[in-house]
């Protein structure tokens, strides 16, 4: 596997998952809502609740990928004076408590902190690698080269739009998993997953043995369940994050999210 | 099929290191397939026929050109020459790129449209041409702008598009961009999202600066026609760049021709509170491209101002960062009372009510002109007219009874000597 993962990625928790039959939980919040230190004390909750792998997002000003859930609170934590610097204190929060770290960031925070620095600082606060959603490989050399150096993983993004050739480029670049996006649209809860999100799994794996992740869309124990049943990890982000700006004070939004993340963590054992 | 590109490009849509494509892989197909679609369409006979055709019996194209002598007279007696763009249908150079892009939205065997609009002309233009061609429409606009502009608002629904008014961020341009983008990324199936400046993802600011480029092939025939020789220097206002480019590209190989961009100054550079993107910022991604940009240390984008909504973006053009990296054209700003100074001069002087927008460039001019003095010919890109400015003006120069006066008199503008304002 030396190829394809490294000691401080995701791929030893993805191996563990495999050998346990089932799929991982990845799990999704923004460092900085509702609070910095708020935020990491969620992150760590979801690890104690099961999840797998943590997606710490860097909250970002022109979010085009997200859809209104976590929109919002990026704009909120923004507000409330979250800084770049405080995803690392989450990464390191998040490996103490047990579960590598993947940082969720729009490109242009990564470029003017220098992605080459941006990723020495990451694997020195024990990040595991990160995802891009708006950074295609044809435009990643820098951080393809600053991602070898350090051994964190890089996670690209599939998407059902995406061609043969396009699947195949992009998953010769992926280190970690590859992040299959189950629906053309914006990060959002659903009620139904339909199936798209089975096709561009297939489709992936026919290109690639990587494990291949599914984000985008899925809210409860049942969606986890049939998604768990054909990918390697399944990506749940909105509905984590609703768990807390709906919540009326912190300690009902932790509640909230231990109880959601349980649920989800019973799906993903539950899917095959 | 840019063969006058000023050097070969090392990568497809970079200008230099600016361009590219920072977007979700969701739409990479759907700008390959746009990129195939229109490198086919400006060779193919048919499609550049039928443009042609729009252009000259719908919006009364060419465009003519307008030496402006009692203007010239403040701006140390050189000789100005302005390119009529607010005399075309809809009232600014806009509809050039939205015509032919709403053509491609045919071919590509679309049926939806998507625009984002500031000030409203891209979105009024994105409706008419949805209008005329039969295509469902949906314009994004900034929920401070939809009130700031309310009567381009009831033009867009007139010409039966939806107006969507976008409540988050800052509710101006950038977040109508970004609601425009998540409506692509969900719809690209059957949406084509006419992007209305040479900014974003490639293939757009390469193929909107060619749906505009004819501004220049025109204005450098009628120049020459009128005066036997090139200006000295090309002026036009610079947001994203869509009229800039479109005047400047016929020009880039004329050495001698000076190209002279002019950004919004707002309240001054130091007051933080403008988008002179040039003056005092740094590379950086947004919507798709890499370009200069106004963030902070962290990377996020910061709200620009400008006292005209359509240079009302903190983000530029790929390709004029190119050329201004390249020293080939040169940046300045002009502050909102800079501006309206010019906006008012113009007025009184020819009769010609201009955008704001094209009131920068106006004021860009005025310094130009006092610069090299009475033997000088300028063009300038007058690429917008001003009457969706009116209530602007009205609260500016104290028009309206119930507007605060802020500044201006009602006299006619003195000349100001030699005197240079900061520009």
């Amino acid at each position: 596997m030396s190829s394809t993962t490294t000691g401080i990625g995701v791929g030893a928790v993805l191996e563990q998952c495999r050998a346990e039959n089932r799929a991982a939980l990845v799990g999704y919040l923004p460092v900085g809502f509702p609070s910095v230190a708020g935020s990491i004390e969620a992150m760590v909750a979801m690890v104690e609740a099961g999840v797998d792998i943590v997606e710490v997002g860097i909250p970002y000003s022109d979010p085009l990928m997200d859809g209104p859930v976590i929109a919002y609170a990026a704009d909120q934590a923004l507000k409330r004076g979250v800084h770049v610097a405080d995803a690392f204190a989450a990464t390191r929060a998040v490996r103490d408590a047990g579960a590598p770290p993947l940082v969720m960031s729009y490109w242009n925070l990564i470029l003017r902190h220098g992605p080459t620095a941006f990723a020495r600082d990451l694997a020195a606060a024990g990040g595991a690698g990160i995802i891009t959603p708006d950074l295609i490989p044809d435009e990643a050399a820098e951080w393809i080269a600053a991602s070898d150096e350090t051994g964190l993983d890089r996670v690209f993004l599939v998407a059902p739009s995406s061609t043969e050739q396009r699947i195949a480029a992009v998953t010769a670049q992926c280190r970690g998993f590859v992040y299959a996006v189950s629906h053309m649209g914006v990060t959002g809860a659903r009620t139904s997953m339909g199936d798209a999100a089975a096709v561009i799994v297939n489709r992936t794996k026919a290109v690639t043995d990587k494990p291949v992740c599914v984000g985008l869309g899925v809210s409860g124990g049942s969606q986890a369940a049939e998604v768990a049943a054909y990918a390697d990890g399944v990506i749940v982000g909105s509905a984590l994050v609703r768990c807390l700006t709906e919540a009326d004070d912190p300690a009902a939004g932790l509640a909230s999210l231990r109880a959601l993340v349980g649920e989800l963590a019973e799906g993903v054992r539950s899917g095959r | 099929m840019t063969g006058l590109t000023p050097e070969p490009l090392a990568r497809p849509g970079r200008f230099g290191d600016f361009g590219g494509r920072y977007v979700p892989e969701a739409l990479i197909p759907a700008l390959e397939e746009l990129d195939e679609a229109r490198r086919k369409a400006m060779v193919d006979p048919e499609f550049m026929g039928e443009l042609e055709r729009l252009h000259r019996t719908y919006t009364g194209r060419p465009s003519i050109i307008t030496e402006v002598p009692r203007f010239a007279a403040h701006a140390g007696g050189a000789r100005i020459i302005l390119k009529r763009e607010d005399l075309n249908h809809t009232g600014s150079h806009k509809i050039n790129n939205v015509l032919a892009q709403a053509l491609l939205t045919k071919r590509m065997g679309k049926t939806r449209v998507i625009a984002e609009t500031g000030a409203g002309q891209h979105g009024v233009a994105t409706a008419t041409a949805a209008a005329l061609m039969g295509l469902e429409c949906v314009i994004y606009m900034g929920k401070v702008d939809t009130e700031r502009q309310a009567l381009n608002v009831a033009r867009m629904r007139m010409l039966g598009a939806e107006v969507v008014a976008v409540p988050t961020g800052s509710a101006t341009l950038k977040d109508a961009i970004n609601d425009a983008l998540r409506d692509w990324v969900t719809n690209v199936g059957n949406t084509h999202y006419i992007l209305g400046t040479v900014t974003g993802p490639h293939p757009f600011p390469e193929m909107v600066r060619d749906f505009h480029r004819v501004i220049g092939v025109e204005a450098r025939a009628q120049v020459l026609d009128l005066t036997g020789r090139l200006p000295d220097a090309v002026i036009a206002c610079v947001g994203g760049g869509s009229n800039a480019m479109g005047i400047f590209h016929r020009f880039i190989d004329d050495a001698g021709v000076r190209l002279i961009g002019i950004e919004a100054g707002g309240e001054g550079i130091e007051s933080g509170r403008h988008a002179a993107r040039f003056a005092a910022s740094s590379p950086g991604v947004l919507h798709g491209t890499f370009s200069y940009l106004m963030q902070d240390d962290d990377g996020q984008t910061l709200e620009s101002h400008s006292i005209s909504a359509g240079l009302d973006y903190p983000s530029v053009g790929p390709e004029h960062a190119h050329l201004r990296d390249t020293g080939r054209a040169e940046y300045r700003y002009a502050t909102d009372e800079q501006t309206m100074k010019a906006f008012e001069l113009l007025c009184r002087t020819e009769g010609i009510i201009p955008a704001l927008e094209s009131a920068h460039a106006l004021a860009g001019a005025i310094e130009v002109g006092r610069e090299l003095g009475p033997d000088a010919l300028l063009l300038v890109n007058l690429s917008g007219r001003g009457d969706k400015d009116m209530h602007t003006a009205a609260e500016w120069f104290g028009l309206i009874e119930t507007d605060p006066v802020r500044s201006g008199t009602a006299d006619e503008p003195r000349a100001e000597g030699d005197g240079r304002t900061q520009l």
